[in-house]
């Protein structure tokens, strides 16, 4: 009732008034969108985290047959210091049934040093096979306790449920004894 | 009881009360290059001032909130922030055998602070704490001219006043007596763009440096914040449009 | 814009016919009847609202990134504000919101005490939004001890130790606050978690004065009831697109703190990490809150300030009984429209003698405008109710001419 003591308008004052209503609306409504950005953002890795996304180590340390494991964005990263031995079996591997194919070669960047991020492909546990003593699988390289994978000496997977080999993340060698991870 | 002894021990930190600087005199108001709503920071200043404080003031004050990654935003590169990084040594660890180790610093570490612990930095001060400076502008009241007005307000105690042991006359410091010594000499430091050090000189570029180190976001706080008050002028105008219009209809 | 769910898509219609929430929305707001003659003075309840909004979602993502404990907190403060992404801003959003937030309550009061919107039928919205100003007080002074800083402290302590005023109980229920024996980390961290919760209870009473309002319906600056649809426009868009409209201008007078001044309404000392060996030369409150500080330290007792400063806001829960006008607006009370603005002023007196040291002119002045304060409420209130003498009603909202 109150609609046809006032009217809503019509004509030319009505086509305006949608208008200005309409803009008004969108201004509101791409403002609060906006205001929305600093609140989303803000759960996106912060600077302090950022800077820790690339981690610097020294290789002199790591003896040949030695495996160490260095945290890296929160997850551990495999570094073995292959022997001549692992490194023969794991190219003469390349020609076995793989569930992933992938050469040794291409997972490498320096033969004697193979470096991966040491997280199952599975479902995210820490494959053993670090540590002397642990086991380290069928094929000589590493196993996940979790649910029985086994990776091979150039961590691809060759038995069990993980569907990929593990991760090589992005490293590059800042000069012969110093490895950046990120 | 408790209250009587924290007052006691209250008592004892002086130096630290005079130091919230409560009762000093209005600074002088100062031509800084980031006043205003688009004011920036000078980056010369700020790398003179960087120096200034790597030279003299980190003697004795800690920046514990700035990291060296930070110092990006004054103009150095990469390789120069690593090198300014590794040439302090910092403790890391436990390592594999449970042993703290000291490492070269890197671009991630906190600025070193000269003391280990508070208690350490008293006892190398006669008891008076040198307060970090990370956040030293915006912990005082007209913080960069209160800074610059402290370093450059070191004189001769007048007259009829006696300045206690241990302590320096400065004009600008509530109560006058100030447990720091003068640290700005003319001609203390070299500055690699030739710039002529003076006390005034090396006061204004610490003190820019500090600011950037208490605000590092001012700059894009200014700048988002003239494009949001323009949009928000841009939007209100329409409302209001449609505000007018809407209620033209009302009699 | 006029059609009712019923003649909406089916979609609406068969969630309307289960949950009726777009019939409820269409009379909520669109079908409310609103006095069409309200002024910019009625624009701050909604943007109460809206503030509220603000800082409850600021408050969640820095939440996210705050460490509620002694050793980190003032640290992990300074990381949101260097490290954490926009940060810095919605940080500033959050501090400088809870002064707009106060400001616009403390108008939207003064706009219900101008025109008399705590009289029957509206004593219950009255003391809904009273108890709202009440948690917002106790939540604001907890979320200002979070960053751990200088005032933090001594403002937690001193305010704290008001509780230790209370005859006997007193030291056993401030020992019980601080779950401790001085202000440490447990008070810290029941400090966080209540801060984060009454907002929550502040959303509640809200509510329940959104029912009361929609009940007793609104007041307007006349101060008559609408008599007939004449008196009355729907609420949208008609106010939808004025409180839109009041919206921007407050959000360029905040934003403007925000971006250029956003230490403005703080104080230096809380940049200066907790100290509990070494008190501040002085302890101020936050702007909000001067003018009840500056009634607490007006009596030299602590009891007596203590049970003063409560009183001062406990003594409004009682206006709409002090106040004997069957007249509501200030517009038709000669008198009342002085000192209603002499009362402004006493509380602005107030808030400055807060912020001084306790002593000399200062303290005096305080006392006075103390005095002032409840002599206002407690005397002049009743008495201007038997007799004023005020001027005739118009007849209607319509016809603010009167008619004779």
């Amino acid at each position: 009732m109150s609609d046809t003591a006032h009217g809503h308008g019509g004509g030319d004052g009505g086509t305006r008034r949608d208008f200005l209503a309409l803009a008004g609306a969108a201004f509101g409504a791409a403002g609060a969108g906006l205001a929305l950005w600093p609140l989303i953002d803000s759960m996106n890795p912060a600077k302090d985290v950022l800077a820790l996304s690339s981690v610097e180590i020294d290789l002199k340390p790591v003896a040949v047959g030695q495996r160490i494991t260095v945290k890296w964005r929160g997850k551990p990263v495999f570094i073995d210091h292959r022997t001549p031995d692992q490194i023969s079996k794991a190219q003469a591997d390349d020609k076995a049934d793989l569930k992933d194919p992938q050469s040794d070669k291409d997972r490498v960047k320096k033969a004697e040093w193979l470096v991966m991020v040491g997280v199952c492909t599975h479902l995210g546990c820490v494959p053993l096979g670090q540590k002397v003593g642990q086991p380290r699988g069928e094929f000589g390289g590493w196993f996940c306790p979790c649910h029985g994978s086994h990776y091979d000496a150039s961590g691809r997977i060759r038995k069990g449920p993980a569907p990929k080999n593990l991760e090589v993340p992005v490293y590059s060698f800042l000069n012969d004894t110093t490895l950046r991870v990120g | 009881m408790m209250k009587s002894v924290a007052f006691a021990l209250a008592l004892l930190a002086l130096p630290v009360v005079a130091a919230s600087a409560a009762d000093a005199p209005k600074p002088a108001k100062q031509d800084w290059s980031f006043s205003g709503p688009f004011g920036t920071y000078d980056r010369n200043a700020l790398q003179r001032g960087f120096q200034i404080y790597k030279e003299v003031c980190s003697a004795c004050h800690s920046l514990y909130q700035v990291y060296y990654r930070n110092l990006e935003a004054l103009g150095y590169n990469e390789a120069e922030i690593k090198a300014l990084a590794a040439s302090v040594e910092v403790q890391d660890g436990p390592n594999d055998n449970g042993e703290m180790f000291m490492r070269p610093g890197r671009p991630y570490d906190r600025f070193k602070s000269p003391f280990a612990n508070s208690q350490a930095a008293r006892a190398a001060n006669n008891g008076a704490m040198p307060v970090d400076l990370s956040v030293i502008t915006k912990a005082r009241a007209h913080g960069p001219d209160y800074v610059y007005a402290l370093l450059t307000g070191y004189k001769a105690a007048p007259a009829g006043v006696t300045v206690l042991d241990g302590m320096n006359y400065n004009s600008a410091f509530g109560g006058q007596q100030i447990a720091m010594g003068a640290p700005l000499a003319e001609g203390a430091i070299t500055f690699a763009d030739g710039t002529k050090a003076t006390v005034p000189q090396m006061a204004k570029d610490v003190t820019t440096f500090l600011t950037w180190a208490a605000e590092p976001e001012m700059e894009e706080r200014k700048k988002l914040g003239f494009k949001v008050i323009l949009f928000l002028l841009v939007m209100t105008g329409v409302l209001y449009a449609a505000k007018r219009k809407i209620w033209s209809q009302i009699h | 814009m006029s059609a009712s769910s019923q003649s909406q898509g089916p979609i609406v219609r068969w969630i309307d016919e289960r949950l009726p929430v777009f019939s409820f929305m269409q009379h909520e707001l669109h079908e409310y009847p609103t006095p069409k003659n309200l002024n910019y003075w009625w624009n701050f309840g909604s943007l109460a609202g809206i503030v509220l909004v603000i800082m409850i979602a600021t408050g969640i993502f820095l939440a996210m990134n705050y460490t509620p404990h002694v050793d980190h907190a003032f640290n992990s403060v300074e990381r949101i504000m260097r490290d954490v992404n926009y940060g810095w801003l919605i940080r500033y959003v959050h501090a400088n919101g809870a002064s707009m937030f106060f400001l616009v309550v403390y108008i939207h009061i003064f706009r219900g005490l101008y025109y008399g919107s705590y009289k029957p039928p509206r004593e219950l919205l009255w003391w809904l939004g009273l108890v709202i100003l009440l948690l917002m007080m106790a939540t604001a002074f907890m979320g200002y001890v979070l960053p751990w800083g200088q005032m933090s402290f001594w403002g937690a302590t001193v305010i704290t130790n008001l509780f230790s005023a209370i005859p006997g109980v007193g030291e056993p229920i401030v020992t019980w606050l601080w779950g401790g024996f001085a202000v440490d980390n447990p008070t810290l961290q029941r400090f966080f978690s209540l801060h984060y919760l009454l907002p929550f209870v502040i959303v509640g009473v809200v509510v329940l004065h959104l029912v009361a309002l929609h009940t007793a319906k609104s007041n307007n600056p006349l101060g008559i009831d609408p008599k007939s649809d004449k008196d009355t426009i729907p609420f949208h868009p008609y106010y939808t697109i004025k409180d839109m409209f009041g919206l921007g201008v407050f959000l360029i007078v905040f934003m403007a703190f925000v971006f250029y001044a956003p230490n403005f309404l703080g104080h230096p000392d809380n940049y200066i990490p907790a100290e509990p060996l070494v008190t501040p030369a002085s302890i101020v409150p936050e702007w909000y809150l001067l003018p009840f500080y500056a009634i607490l330290r007006a009596v030299p007792d602590k009891l007596g300030g203590v049970l003063l400063m409560f009183g001062a806001i406990f003594v409004l829960f009682a206006l709409p009984w002090l106040d004997s006008s069957k007249v509501r607006s200030a517009r038709f009370r000669p008198i009342y429209k002085q000192v209603f603005w002499i009362f402004l002023a006493d509380c602005i007196v107030l808030g400055w003698a807060g912020a001084q040291k306790p002593e000399g002119a200062a303290l005096l002045i305080g006392q006075l405008a103390t005095a002032y304060y409840f002599f206002h409420l407690l005397i002049l209130m009743p008495l201007l109710g038997r007799y004023e003498k005020t001027k005739p009603l118009p007849e209607s909202i319509s016809q603010p001419v009167l008619k004779s």
